[in-house]
């Protein structure tokens, strides 16, 4: 069910003839975009299978296709991967509710309350983006030494925040402009406070941005590899730090690392799936909606 | 780059306790000034200086440009530059072309289409890590891998593709996960189309290539812009790829500059050399990014709106 397409995404195609007899072009390519879905989905299918073999068979050649599936890999993995599974969480949430807090308010008072310097403040957020990890990495990894933040939950929830303000910002200005502005009028007019604005108006008419944003903003912290990396070890280490532990050459459980990766992958897969509308929105910075 | 419509009224915040709108904004920017461009500033202040994090003695003497004429000198830095702008440029071309093509046949309709673009996204959200130890052990190992069983299947040799052509290996992992991005922009960028252009433009007798040059590519134009741009930026920046697969190597062969700056930095804690690395990073992502839109802005005003 979750593969559910969003309502909208049905929007007939406007590039194709009228009524297009039964022509093969047109069959072919459909085979052709068949093809190609299945190829490029195929390393992902094949690490779920390889999840459910026993180790014999992952490692098998030629490949298995066809195999009584057993759980035991998740069974073992999910009980070595269970702190890294913690830090990821705390790492992703923690991030968002805070780059959430710092960011609301600013997109709010961007939107509602338009100053000429406004555009230029957005775009300047925008830009912190672009900034690579590399040119603030040294700095920070001293800093954090200094600080004993190196390899803590909390110095990571501080370099996710910085990853996914901007987007918060960014993003929550697009949905709160997009709120008929009549009706804060209205409520100007009454005497509504600026907290009552914020609170009792703009934040929940703009609840499905909220969680649009969210989702997006928990994904690419829970997908990030450089600081994570850099900046942990093993207490803190997230499920990027912990599957690149596999990375060691041969003669490692194939069917075990399957199911950690599979256990890391697919809640966002299911979430992006859900989310492809806002998605495109969200990586685009609504450039393309 | 973008067109957000704004709601030019006069702040009027009265009423209660006075909440003025910058002070909402103040922590946001404060906490991004703080976390990006301090440290930046830090990091070109700190190349300038001799400084290992290993060596015995705490001092580190201001060398100027020592450290920038050092990696830009050295063959090996070079071919690390090198590197990056191959594995970028590769990545771009192949994602924009592949990304292009499924964009337009999925935007044709056919059963079950909704499901294939759902389908085709998922590699795109893939860990970066996850790609590279299920790519690097699974598919591409030489005896076992997946890969090497089908090269076999159809009388090839398989060979170890990771040492064999490594920038080639990274490419395809990063072109894998990159495509879906561009198909999915692109998509939308299409489906975007008004109808009646596409009709007006039958009208007047256009032939497909005519209508698809005319009329669906200057449409298209921001959406590629976009695609084109956020690549760029991305793909400098690979860092999970390359450490879970090759490390780097063999050799020097797939480091790129944020994995040196990680080896810099943490394997010889050298300070100075890792933050002049890091601000060439910058510069070339900066660079990088101004050209393609100004050469994008360019090419746009061919079509025109």
């Amino acid at each position: 069910m979750t593969t559910l397409p969003q309502s909208g995404t049905q929007v007939p195609a406007n590039n194709t003839p009228k009524k297009p007899p039964v022509n093969v072009l047109g069959g072919l390519l459909t085979a052709l975009t068949y093809l190609l879905t299945f190829l490029f989905f195929f390393p992902i299918l094949w690490m779920v299978m390889a999840a459910f073999k026993t180790e014999a068979q992952a490692f098998q050649t030629p490949p298995v296709f066809v195999f009584t599936p057993i759980l035991d890999n998740f069974r073992v993995a999910f009980e070595r991967y269970f702190p890294a599974l913690l830090n990821s969480l705390g790492a992703a949430f923690g991030s968002t509710i805070l780059a959430f807090i710092l960011g609301l308010p600013a997109a709010f008072a961007l939107a509602f309350y338009t100053t000429p310097r406004s555009r230029s403040v957005l775009t300047w957020m925008l830009s912190t983006k672009f900034m690579p990890a590399v040119g603030v990495i040294v700095p920070l990894y001293l800093l954090f030494t200094n600080l004993h933040l190196l390899d803590t939950l909390p110095g990571l929830i501080l370099m996710y925040t910085t990853m996914n303000l901007p987007l918060v910002v960014w993003m929550m200005h697009s949905y709160m402009t997009e709120i008929p502005y009549a009706i804060f009028e209205a409520a100007r007019v009454d005497g509504a406070s600026v907290w009552r604005e914020f609170f009792g108006m703009a934040l929940p008419l703009s609840l499905p941005g909220i969680s649009a944003t969210a989702l997006l903003a928990v994904i690419f912290a829970w997908n990030e590899a450089f600081f994570a990396l850099n900046l942990t070890t093993s207490d803190a280490a997230p499920l990027s730090v912990f599957i690149g532990s596999f990375k060691t050459g041969e003669g490692l459980f194939w069917a075990q690392m399957s199911a950690a990766a599979v256990l890391t992958v697919f809640p966002v897969i299911v979430f992006g799936w859900i989310a492809q509308r806002q998605l495109v929105r969200g990586l685009s910075f609504g450039a393309v909606k | 780059m973008t067109a957000v419509p704004m709601t030019a009224t006069p702040p009027k915040p009265k009423q209660g306790f006075k909440l003025t709108p910058a002070a909402l904004i103040w922590p946001a920017m404060l906490y991004l000034i703080l976390t990006t461009q301090v440290p930046f500033f830090m990091t070109v202040y700190y190349s300038f200086f001799r400084w290992n994090l290993q060596a015995p003695t705490p001092v580190h003497p201001f060398v100027g440009f020592e450290n920038y004429v050092g990696l830009l000198t050295d063959p090996q830095n070079l071919h690390i530059i090198l590197n990056t702008l191959q594995l970028t440029a590769g990545t771009l071309i192949i994602t924009l072309v592949l990304g292009a093509s499924l964009a337009l046949l999925l935007n044709r309709p056919f059963a079950g289409r909704a499901l294939l673009r759902t389908i085709l996204i998922s590699s795109f959200l893939v860990m970066p890590v996850v790609t590279a130890v299920i790519w690097k052990n699974m598919l591409l190992n030489p005896i076992f891998g997946f890969f090497s069983w089908f090269v076999q299947l159809f009388g090839g040799t398989p060979i170890d593709y990771l040492s064999a052509h490594p920038m080639g290996t990274i490419i395809a992992m990063v072109t894998w996960e990159w495509t879906p991005f561009a198909m999915l922009i692109l998509l939308t960028g299409l489906q975007s189309l008004p109808d009646d252009q596409i009709e007006a433009a039958r009208l007047d007798g256009a032939n497909t290539w005519q209508e698809f040059r005319y009329v669906v590519l200057p449409h298209w134009t921001q959406a590629l812009e976009v695609v084109i741009l956020l690549e760029t930026i991305n793909v400098l920046q690979v860092y999970g790829e390359i450490f879970a697969s090759t490390s780097g190597g063999p050799g020097i062969a797939t480091t790129n500059l944020p994995f040196s700056v990680y080896q810099r930095l943490l394997q010889e804690g050298n300070v100075g050399v890792g933050s002049a690395a890091g601000v060439i990073t910058v510069v070339l992502t900066n660079v990088l990014a101004i050209f393609m839109l100004r050469l994008i802005n360019r090419n746009t005003q061919v079509g025109g709106h």
